[in-house]
């Protein structure tokens, strides 16, 4: 199974950043002749980062009961909701939707993750849903401002980026494409992160049936306008391999997924997957379902991006945003005159519009009755 | 007396009646008692009869059947569910036919139903088949209306019924009847429990429908997963209070059959209209990458399950339960609201005709009194525009009358100002007339003066 590598400019072809012993050996020669040795930026920062370690914040957003969970835990093969406790069908006729983060540290390699889950249960579930995506945009606002207050505070060594940089929305097989809730949230969401839809539950669809629903979902993003996350293009330099994933890759957006939390027996491997009476499913078989991709396009290649995409794009939206409301709220406490008058339009309201009217009429009124009586004048004269 | 004592008896046994009602009938209607009280006494001590040959009567429910036959059938099915969830793909697989059901959008405002009707003959039985199907259900932001559409198609089938029952001339026998005889409720596949919507909506559907709930999509869902749902979502429809429809376990060839289904409700069901080559044969079946669902085979899902209760063995029963359970339930409340009751308030049985006519007057007085009122508020009305038409009218004499007065005004100082200029005028000719007097005068010394200078020359 071909996996995309993290390209590093030649000439470090491998990921993990040790010098093949063929490489350092033409250093060698090459020192003595004309060497200034930048060439070891990259592994400098690589070294650096590891140390550091990463973080990453995940949100996932969509109605109970598509597998949101169950994905999470399949994507970072961890549990990382034990004990969860799933509200019954009267107590959610009126919920609203809550946040919920859970934090994890996982390590590979020598590479540290801090990983955040930022849960919405509830979202969608209730009889009433107008508006329920107030408290994920209002959440998503208090992080960018928390991270902006310590951006411009004065202590700035340790920042906590609790950013979320990327959500998936999970939109339900079952129906026939967008939906009105699917299309308002993701309008609501797609200037303040970085919105990845993706079919659920993507065993009850034929291979048939995820085509045209993906199509429709294609048709029904751009009909809609909304602006969901867009793979970067690669450099024309890299390799045609590389293109070809990368092409396959966005032509198979939005990703149809399965998770699962159970482990099986299928052709004499232990896989994750799921055990119907006629078939076994698995998660990681690219025939099945998307899931490989998704889980390369967001761990492996791409989440240096998103994080990056949330930086310099909706985290910078905001932070203008914000400075142009603070100044025109003290312009407006300064009161500071504007240079051309403008004088304030008075809309006249209907009752006094009425009364001009008949006041004018009255004055037609009397005027042809002064011209009857002229001319009766004049004809008596004459 | 015998009477009274059997008279009291009987009464009590109909639970309907205190003793001072008996004594009350038994002074009025007394021919009447007696001859229910023979008819009662008749059958409470009906002695069984031995046949010594073969009478015939044993046709009897072929001569039923057969007319029923000739008649013809007719069932009404509701299907709720979300759009996409697989409502006319299930109604295909079932009736095995292709309905030509038109994909509907997400973007309806309301809820709507729509219905279709269509014929089937299966050998000689003919079915008149109405499908009933809701669009929009469970789309819009806010789902807080959306059973209310559904109720009211119920109870206007309802309320159409029971007209045809009050007419006078009426012909039930030939009446289409679309009530809803049987309601398949879609659940989503979750995999966790009931949705709010689906528990609000059957809390108002139970009282007027048989529900039976279905579960979509069930190739979604593993066994173990489809095993804990179903208990999930009975235990909620219990712990609510909802009704669904139990097949009925009180006749003996079907009794075992319905109870074991009664334990794996709800159905878990998938529908397909496509055939899947399986060893030799052509099956209705979805084709995976993994594996092949087969729609009739009993270890995939519950569809075969499904078919067989609601169609082959329930579907009477079904219109049964609709006619006198829900139907009867609906036409009580109906006719309490409008103010009959079997009882009047001193406890005397009222007929339907009493009531009805003491309504009738009611109305009449009603009526006479609004048109009344009306009449009364009319007048005022008319009293008050007159008024203001008087004043009206007032203020324009008024105000015609000060133009008047300001023309005459103004024409008195015109004429002021002629007069004023005629005497100018006539002062002026006198002026012009004495200048030329005048110059005619100076003119004519001038000329003697002349004469008199010219003979002086001479």
């Amino acid at each position: 199974m071909s996996s995309l590598l993290y390209r590093l400019p030649s000439p470090f072809p491998c990921a993990s950043g040790c010098l093949p012993q063929c490489i350092t050996n033409t250093w060698k020669n090459l020192r003595e002749k004309e060497y200034v040795g930048f060439a070891t930026l990259p592994n400098q920062v690589h070294r650096k980062s590891v140390k550091k370690g990463f973080d990453f914040t995940l949100m996932v957003a969509g109605e109970s009961g598509l597998g949101k969970s169950t994905l999470v835990n399949s994507l970072f093969l961890t549990d990382l909701h034990k004990d969860r406790k799933l509200l019954n069908a009267e107590e959610r006729i009126s919920q609203t939707v809550e946040i919920t983060k859970h934090t994890v540290d996982i390590e590979e390699k020598g590479v540290k993750l801090k990983l955040t889950i930022v849960d919405t249960p509830g979202f969608g579930d209730a009889v009433n849903n107008t508006e329920c995506w107030r408290p994920i945009t209002d959440y998503i606002d208090q992080q960018f401002e928390q991270y902006f207050r310590d951006e411009s505070g004065l202590n700035r060594k340790n920042i906590q980026d609790n950013r979320v940089h990327c959500c998936l929305y999970f939109i339900p097989p079952f129906g026939h494409g967008l939906r009105p809730v699917d299309i308002e949230f993701m309008k609501a969401l797609q200037d303040k992160v970085n919105v990845v839809p993706l079919i659920s539950k993507a065993d009850c669809l034929m291979p048939s049936e995820i085509k045209k629903l993906k199509e429709r979902l294609r048709e029904e993003i751009d009909k809609y306008g909304i602006k969901i996350y867009q793979f970067p293009d690669c450099d024309s330099d890299e390799d045609e391999e590389f293109k070809q994933q990368d092409r396959e890759l966005k032509e198979s957006t939005p990703f149809a997924v399965i998770g699962s939390n159970t482990v099986v027996e299928a052709r004499g491997q232990r896989v994750r997957g799921r055990l119907y009476p006629w078939g076994i499913v698995e998660v990681e078989n690219q025939s099945h379902c998307d899931f490989v991709k998704l889980r390369t396009m967001l761990i492996r290649t791409h989440m240096h991006d998103l994080k990056d995409i949330t930086c310099d794009c909706h985290y910078e939206n905001y932070r203008a945003q914000c400075i142009q409301t603070m100044t025109s709220k003290m312009n407006a406490d300064k009161r500071v005159e504007s240079p051309i008058p403008i004088l304030p339009l008075s809309t006249p309201d209907v009752e006094t519009e009425k009364l001009i009217k008949m006041k004018d009429e009255e004055l037609r009124r009397m005027q042809q009755m002064l011209q009857k009586m002229q001319q009766q004048m004049h004809e008596q004269d004459l | 007396r015998l009477t009274t004592v059997l008279a009291r008896n009987y009464w009590t046994i109909r639970g309907n009646w205190d003793d001072r009602s008996i004594s009350a009938v038994l002074n009025t209607d007394k021919n009447d008692f007696y001859y229910e009280l023979l008819f009662w006494v008749q059958n409470k001590t009906a002695r069984p009869l031995s046949l010594s040959g073969h009478v015939g009567f044993d046709s009897l429910p072929h001569q039923l059947v057969n007319k029923s036959t000739c008649q013809g059938f007719c069932f009404n099915i509701l299907c709720i569910g979300e759009t996409g969830i697989g409502k006319s793909t299930l109604m295909n697989t079932l009736f095995n036919t292709n309905f030509e059901n038109f994909e509907s959008s997400h973007f309806e405002p309301n809820v709507k139903l729509s219905a279709k009707t269509y014929d089937l003959q299966e050998g000689n039985v003919r079915l008149k088949l109405t499908i009933v199907n809701t669009v929009g259900f469970g789309d819009q932001m806010n789902k807080q209306e959306s059973y209310q559409h559904i109720v009211d198609y119920i109870d206007t089938q309802f309320e159409s019924y029971l007209q045809e029952e009050l007419k006078i001339k009426r012909s039930l026998h030939n009446y289409h009847d679309s009530r809803i005889h049987a309601c398949l409720y879609f659940i989503s596949p979750s995999g966790h429990s009931l949705k709010s919507l689906d528990l609000v909506t059957m809390k108002k559907l139970d009282s007027k429908v048989n529900i039976i709930p279905v579960i979509a999509k069930a190739d979604t869902i593993s066994k173990s997963e489809l095993h804990k749902f179903k208990l999930k979502i009975m235990s909620e429809l219990v712990s609510n209070g909802v009704q669904i429809y139990q097949f009925p376990t009180d006749d003996e060839t079907v009794s075992s059959i319905n109870s074991t289904m009664n334990g794996i409700l709800p159905f878990a069901v998938v529908g397909s209209t496509e055939e899947v080559k399986i060893g030799n044969k052509m099956v209705k079946a979805r084709q995976y990458p993994w594996g092949v669902v087969q729609v009739e085979n009993e270890n995939h899902c519950d569809f075969v399950k499904l078919r067989e209760m609601l169609i082959c063995v329930n579907m009477e029963d079904l219109r049964e339960q609709t006619h006198s359970r829900h139907y009867e339930l609906y036409r009580r409340c109906k006719l309490e609201e409008m103010g009959f009751r079997d009882t009047d308030p001193e406890s005397k049985p009222v007929s339907l005709q009493e009531t009805y006519e003491s309504k009738r007057q009611e109305f009449q007085v009603e009526l006479q009194r609004k048109e009344e009122e009306m009449r009364q508020s009319f007048v005022q009305r008319v009293k008050e525009k007159e008024m203001e038409l008087k004043e009206k009218e007032r203020e324009l004499q008024t105000r015609f009358e000060q133009l008047k007065r300001m023309h005459q005004e103004e024409k008195a100082k015109l004429d002021e100002k002629r007069r004023m200029q005629e005497d100018e005028i006539n002062i002026f000719s006198k002026k012009k007339a004495a200048t030329e007097l005048l110059q005619g005068q100076t003119f004519n010394t001038n000329s003697s003066n002349l004469k008199k200078d010219k003979d002086r020359k001479k």
